[in-house]
């Protein structure tokens, strides 16, 4: 039984979550001090932990993920309760160790391959791709894949070129998979559950720098049998003015931005995508024919980006809504260098989101809040 | 007579973490290696010295396969041996087998030189002894995993040849609903598991069938699980990275797996002498502490011996065990390859080692059959390949609707279609330009 979480309402800075469907737990979420607060990192811990827990033929694999208890600490505890049938240290193998996984899938186990970063999926990328993605459609269906990829994706601080680049966009322009971006606990428990459950391979992005951050979570989001629905985006907060897209850590930046914006009276719309692939462009389009302005914000390289496509699809389905042209804010075009402040240059801050919305609402001064 | 091939060396580590069964320490017996007495091509320009087995054994692994052959020249005079390799029952089988894939890659020539199959088509011709001496031997819940060269290896493990022939004409009526080809065969009835383009692709897929097999005996305590997964691949891949990682995790996880090299001395165009260092293949197995295997491949049944030991090695959960098939393609790589950097003299040598001869050869001089039963034989293959064409052309070719299906197994919420169909995504994206 999935639970569905419902969407939140902001009004007036007093959060209220509501539900839509039938026979879930009802859970109100208030900011007082008795809710509640994960991070993110135990919010994976304790899905995996449910999720092997209630189907044995779910297992773990990858690099460090047992007696180093997780590269990052993910995988804390999961040695010591499932053994290591369950949580299976691998040599430095990607390629060898992700085509086992995918060969496990085809038989019917669920395999949670943990890339050390995405960056080195990378080394296995045939296989994610060309093994998991694509065979379900070269067997017509006799060969599903329910595979999970998981790992921290993106920039963290200070690892140079080779550890920071995002692949959302990779991942997500090739038909077969379904890429997930979780942003707060509650999106990393719900997303990953489901994705384990799924019966296709799921590539779920992570942030290495969300991974300690606390986000209060409610009574339902605990629950074991909690689940998001892939596909579907969450409205993180209501606004009419502009439309800010994003995922993962950016969120975080656009909810921030979102709030300096409001002191200069732009009301901003900050959608969290949460699912990169299938992209609920439903959810997009229906906030931009609302506000009628875009801004897309994401971490990765800018050509051929997760922003070009969002873009690319409001132009095509809510072009006459749109007011001004779409803005994309996205990390420099250039391999992410070391030294602190030019990293810092290289990938979007709270001000560039702030600029870009502005300029989408035709603001270069702050103006007295208008409507 | 029967082959034989030491287990590995006693100084293998494992793992703290990964104990899975204890080491069966009461069921090996020490054995000595020997040497092999096949020499290929001796007047060759290439000097193939592909098994020089003189070398002291490092690991006492080192060891071949003694020639079947010798026991089959020596019976002129003497009568029938009582200690056959093969009943006659199997030996039907496996004629008809070879034959099957035999006539069936010929087929598949004509029919791509008609326009009927397009594509990338690769042959088997010549190779069939692997295949047939291998899949024979497996159960149908033992898994099977190939390169794009796997018309004949989904025959072997049972998939009918109509299926596979459609499949080869791109119709509804394939293995895959024409979705996959000539290089992707799956067959989840048949427990083939493809099929794959990229070479060294297949093998972690085995292995991780392999880990499944054990998984399912560890964890979720399915006793009777054995099942065994044979990887299939050919001399150039045995320099992939993907090989080595894994034929590391294999051993050193004790899985229950295969790894059969049909080396055919060329990838595409390649010599093998002139891309690989060691060419020596089965050498490679003792580095990674499993036994390496060398086997004449265009004889059946020295290839089936090798076969039943390493398939009951794994299946009694010994690990893995890396046989190098010593074979030959008589066609190209493809049927696009010209196939020009090949000797002919090199080609008319091997044609005169056809493994179906051989084995018809020993067959007869063991008095196991009569010329009309083979005859028979092949007669009912011709018409059961012919058939298969028929059915597949005269199958349809896939509706418009059949091009966004199956990319996901459980695409629900992705949009379900009025017609109660899923799309997988928002059917006007997803199609593209197609006018589905």
């Amino acid at each position: 039984m999935l639970g569905i979480l419902g969407k939140r309402v902001a009004r007036g800075g007093i959060y209220a979550s509501t539900i839509r469907s039938q026979s879930f737990l009802f859970a109100s979420k208030n900011y007082s001090s008795t809710a509640k607060e994960m991070t993110v990192r135990d919010a994976l811990n304790s899905a995996l932990d449910e999720e092997m827990s209630a189907d044995p033929k779910v297992f773990v694999m990858g690099e460090e993920v047992g007696e180093y208890q997780g590269a990052y600490k993910i995988s804390k505890g999961l040695l010591e309760k499932y053994g290591p049938d369950r949580v299976v240290d691998t040599p430095i193998t990607e390629a060898g160790f992700t085509g086992i996984g995918v060969g496990a899938a085809y038989h019917g186990l669920k395999p949670v391959i943990e890339f050390m970063t995405f960056n080195f999926s990378m080394q296995a990328i045939d296989h994610i791709i060309n093994s998991a993605a694509k065979s379900n459609y070269m067997s017509a269906g006799q060969i599903s894949v329910p595979i999970v990829f998981r790992g921290p994706n993106g920039a963290a601080a200070g690892v140079g070129a080779q550890h920071s680049h995002c692949y959302a966009a990779w991942y997500s322009s090739c038909p077969g998979l379904k890429v997930l971006a979780p942003y707060s606990s509650e999106d990393a428990r719900g997303l990953l559950k489901a994705a384990i459950r799924d019966p296709d391979p799921v590539v779920f992005l992570e942030n290495e720098l969300l991974y300690g951050e606390s986000f209060p979570v409610s009574a339902e989001v605990l629950d074991s049998s909690f689940c998001l629905p892939i596909g579907k985006a969450k409205i993180e907060r209501e606004g009419k003015d502009v439309t800010i897209t994003a995922f993962s850590k950016m969120v975080g930046f656009s909810l921030q931005a979102a709030e300096i914006l409001a002191k200069e009276g732009i009301s901003a719309e900050v959608i969290n995508l949460r699912s990169i692939r299938p992209l609920d462009r439903s959810t997009i389009n229906a906030s931009v024919r609302k506000t009628n302005r875009l801004v897309t914000v994401e971490e990765g390289f800018p050509q051929h980006g997760v922003g070009a496509e969002i873009c690319a699809s409001v132009v095509e389905d809510s072009f006459e809504y749109l007011d001004a042209p779409v803005e994309r804010i996205t990390g420099s075009d250039v391999p992410t260098p070391y030294a602190a402040n030019l990293e810092r240059m290289a990938f979007p801050q709270i001000e560039d989101i702030v600029r870009a919305a502005k300029r989408a609402c035709h603001r270069s001064v702050p103006m007295a809040a208008v409507a | 007579m029967a082959s034989t091939f030491s287990t590995p060396a006693t100084k293998l580590i494992q793992p703290p973490s990964l104990n899975f069964s204890p080491t069966p320490t009461t069921n090996r017996t020490s054995r000595s290696p020997i040497k092999s007495l096949f020499h290929p091509l001796k007047n060759h320009n290439h000097k193939l010295r592909l098994n020089k087995c003189n070398s002291a054994p490092s690991h006492g692994q080192s060891t071949t396969v003694v020639a079947v052959s010798d026991t089959v020249k020596k019976p002129k005079s003497t009568p029938t041996l009582p200690n056959l390799l093969i009943t006659k029952e199997e030996g039907l089988e496996l004629y008809e087998d070879m034959i099957l894939g035999r006539y069936f890659e010929d087929m598949c020539a004509q029919m791509y030189y008609r326009g009927k199959m397009f594509g990338f088509v690769h042959l088997y011709n010549g190779q069939e002894a692997v295949s047939t001496g291998f899949i024979k031997l497996l159960k149908q819940q033992d898994s099977v995993v190939s390169t794009y060269r796997d018309h004949v290896h989904a025959l072997s493990k049972g998939v009918p040849a109509r299926a596979v022939m459609s499949e080869l004409f791109g119709r509804t009526t394939g293995c895959c609903r024409g979705q996959g080809g000539s290089m992707h065969m799956f067959s989840k009835e048949h427990n083939l598991l493809g099929g794959f383009a990229f070479i060294g692709e297949g093998i972690p897929v085995a292995t991780g069938a392999a880990f499944t097999s054990k998984y399912r005996r560890e964890v979720l305590k399915e006793d009777d699980c054995d099942h065994v997964s044979v990887a299939f691949f050919g001399d150039g891949t045995a320099n992939n990275g993907q090989f080595f990682e894994c034929l590391n995790m294999a051993a050193l996880w004790k899985l229950p797996i295969v790894f059969v090299v049909e080396n055919n001395l060329w990838a595409i165009g390649m010599s093998h002498l002139r891309a690989t260092s060691v060419p020596e293949i089965w050498k490679k197995g003792p580095a990674f502490g499993m036994p390496g295997v060398h086997v004449d491949g265009m004889d059946v049944l020295k290839v089936r011996e090798v076969a039943k030991e390493a398939i009951n090695r794994a299946r009694r959960g010994e690990g893995p065990t890396l046989v190098e098939c010593e074979t030959y393609r008589f066609r190209g790589h493809s049927l696009a390859d010209p196939d020009e950097l090949r000797d002919p003299s090199e080609k008319s040598h091997y044609a005169t080692r056809d493994p179906i001869t051989a084995l018809k050869k020993y067959m007869f001089d063991n008095n196991l059959v009569s010329e009309a039963e083979l005859k028979a034989i092949e007669k009912k293959i011709d018409e059961l390949v012919e058939e298969a064409v028929e059915f597949a052309d005269s199958s349809p070719h896939p509706p418009r609707t059949q091009l966004l299906e199956n990319v996901f197994a459980d695409p629900r919420g992705f949009g379900i279609g009025p017609d109660g169909k899923y799309r997988c995504e928002d059917p006007k994206f997803t199609e593209g330009t197609a006018h589905v």
